[in-house]
């Protein structure tokens, strides 16, 4: 079990989300940051789709009762354990009675605390996922408070002593983008109106409305650098930037959308839908974020900037053979581990 | 029938949609393809809009062309014959505190309150698809006799189960939410309950009807 010694601004229970309920307007849900999710939960011997933490921009503190091992993945908290600073993408062996300390991200926006064993909470509709909108999963579908205790599952059976509270930690490498996030970036300041430094490309496929703009708004929507309002959250990503004028002004039959899609609504300025976005909608549809780059956005800031960039089907697809062959090389990293820890135990007991 | 359009949306999604206006043998057609959908490999949403279908895939494991040409196949087999929808039948209790716009429903269609309400729980209404919230079902049917625009000022807090007219529909909010609709009634049976499987008391297809559980003053 865990203790919330302090929740932070808004921290909630999350996996890979809920699946197969959307014809009956149940949100997806889970990770904003999947990848980052995705390599915790190997970090601590879990399958990928175990729950965790999902920390938005913190400060949060957490004490274990029991003897585990932790891995802090997404963004950067210079976070403490028992006072002493611990790395992000590490697994890190807690003792009972430990605490760990995660400091406001000071770039970045979200970070994950995954756990041997995963939050064991009930799963709801075949997810452990917080639904905030609908208030159920998670923990009673709210958000983490100050004095909560969190139930923590058994370690998966057949996981190697690599991942025993008493193995020494180890780390692997961040995902290569996250260098661009969390990295100081070079400064561009005064490039934007709002003066923020750096706007992150985020490769998009065109959408099915994407004719029925005006030549301007299909240039601007590719060349501006749009602001991400303070307005936006887990449901959707509020921009703002030049007015996206269309060229008609058909309405539409309500269809489904999902996270990625990129929507403008009468008043010109798009809105990205994020993982707990409704099910439906009607409004244009500008562009669509390729899967590939969705967890990307979980780690813009609010009045933080993105630009969009073109890409093709081709590319889609490569970008996700790409992160399939990052998380491979953590395997491989995890599996030398692993040997190296056996190696260790097969020595001390000649 | 006109051919529909298939096309990709993004790269998980594949929609399927049918040449306006929207019709219930064209949205039969739509639950029909769905239903087939449901079992490909890889899939993982099968999603009815209004006149509109999208498949959601798996990106690395699915083929898009072959979705696609599968699609095609099941909405040209799939027939306009009415669909096995269930009956389900909503008790609602119209007017008073429950129905607060029961009255400006009456003004606005010049019939008397009893009428509007014997009205509509006179009327079969067809759930077209399901959104905005878990359980909130797009419904077709309500008369035009009925049809009564939006209030000028959404309420921020709609009571859970509240029966509403919105222009040419009716529906019922499945959880406490802001809303625009005039609320002529409210039920108390649960539209979402994630406990459940299925989680919503309605699902594109159903037929629904509502009874006279109460009329308030």
């Amino acid at each position: 079990m865990i203790d919330v010694i302090r929740a932070g601004l808004l921290t909630t229970i999350q996996d890979l989300g809920r699946h197969g309920f959307r014809h009956l307007g149940v949100a997806m849900g889970g990770a904003l940051d999947r990848l980052s999710l995705e390599v915790g939960n190997r970090l601590v011997g879990n399958r990928p789709d175990a729950a965790g933490l999902e920390i938005t921009f913190g400060p949060t503190v957490l004490r274990f009762l029991r003897p585990t091992r932790v891995a802090i993945t997404g963004t950067e908290f210079s976070a403490t354990l028992d006072g002493k600073p611990v790395y992000s993408w590490w697994s890190l062996p807690v003792q009972a009675g430990q605490e760990l300390t995660l400091n406001a991200a000071k770039r970045g926006m979200r970070g994950y605390v995954c756990i041997a064993g995963g939050i064991d909470v009930l799963p709801m509709l075949g997810s452990r996922s917080t639904d905030l909108q609908a208030g159920f999963g998670g923990l009673g579908g709210r958000a983490l408070r100050d004095g909560d205790r969190l139930p923590v599952g058994a370690p998966r059976a057949g996981v190697g002593s690599g991942f025993s509270p008493d193995a020494p930690e180890f780390g692997v490498k961040a995902p290569a983008w996250c260098k661009f996030v969390l990295v100081d970036e070079p400064v561009r300041r005064g490039r934007h109106p709002s003066g923020v430094a750096w706007a992150p490309p985020i490769r998009v496929l065109p959408g099915p409305e994407y004719d029925t703009f005006t030549e301007d708004a299909q240039q601007a929507f590719w060349n501006d650098e749009w602001l991400v309002t303070p307005n936006s959250n887990r449901m959707g990503y509020r921009l703002a930037g030049n007015q996206l004028k269309r060229t008609q002004k058909r309405d539409l039959l309500s269809h489904a959308v999902m996270p990625g899609t990129i929507q403008v609504p009468p008043n010109g300025q798009p809105i990205i839908l994020m993982s707990d976005a409704q099910t439906t909608g009607g409004y244009p549809k500008i562009g669509a974020v390729i899967h590939a780059d969705l967890w990307k956005l979980a780690q813009i800031r609010l009045n933080g900037a993105v630009r969009f960039i073109p890409t093709t089907p081709y590319e889609a697809r490569q970008a996700l053979i790409e992160e399939r062959k990052y998380l491979r090389q953590i395997d491989a990293a995890i599996g030398m581990h692993e040997e190296r820890c056996a190696r260790l135990a097969a020595s001390a007991a000649v | 029938m006109t051919e529909p359009r298939i096309f990709p949306f993004g790269d998980t999604a594949l929609v399927c949609e049918a040449p306006p206006p929207a019709t219930l043998d064209c949205q039969r057609r739509v639950w029909a393809a769905a239903q087939a959908a449901r079992d490909w490999p890889h899939v993982l949403e099968v999603v009815p809009g209004m006149n509109n279908l999208t498949l959601i895939f798996d990106p690395l494991e699915a083929d898009p062309d072959a979705l696609a040409a599968m699609l095609k196949a099941a909405w040209d087999k799939a027939s306009a014959a009415p669909a096995a929808g269930r009956e389900v039948e909503i008790p609602v209790q119209y007017g008073g505190e429950f129905g607060p716009d029961l009255k400006a429903v009456a003004d606005h269609t010049g019939l008397s309150v009893k009428e509007v309400v014997e009205r509509h729980a006179g009327g079969e209404y067809i759930v077209f698809f399901l959104g905005f919230q878990p359980g909130f079902a797009y419904m077709g049917g309500l008369e035009a006799a009925l049809h009564t625009p939006r209030r000028a000022e959404p309420r921020l807090e709609v009571p859970a189960g509240s029966v509403g007219i919105g222009g040419e529909q009716t529906g019922i909010y499945p959880a406490t939410s802001p809303g625009g609709w005039q609320l002529i009634g409210r039920t108390a049976q649960k539209l979402f309950d994630p406990s459940r499987n299925p989680p919503t008391l309605l699902q594109p297809g159903d037929r629904v009807r509502f009874t006279i559980a109460g009329l308030h003053a």
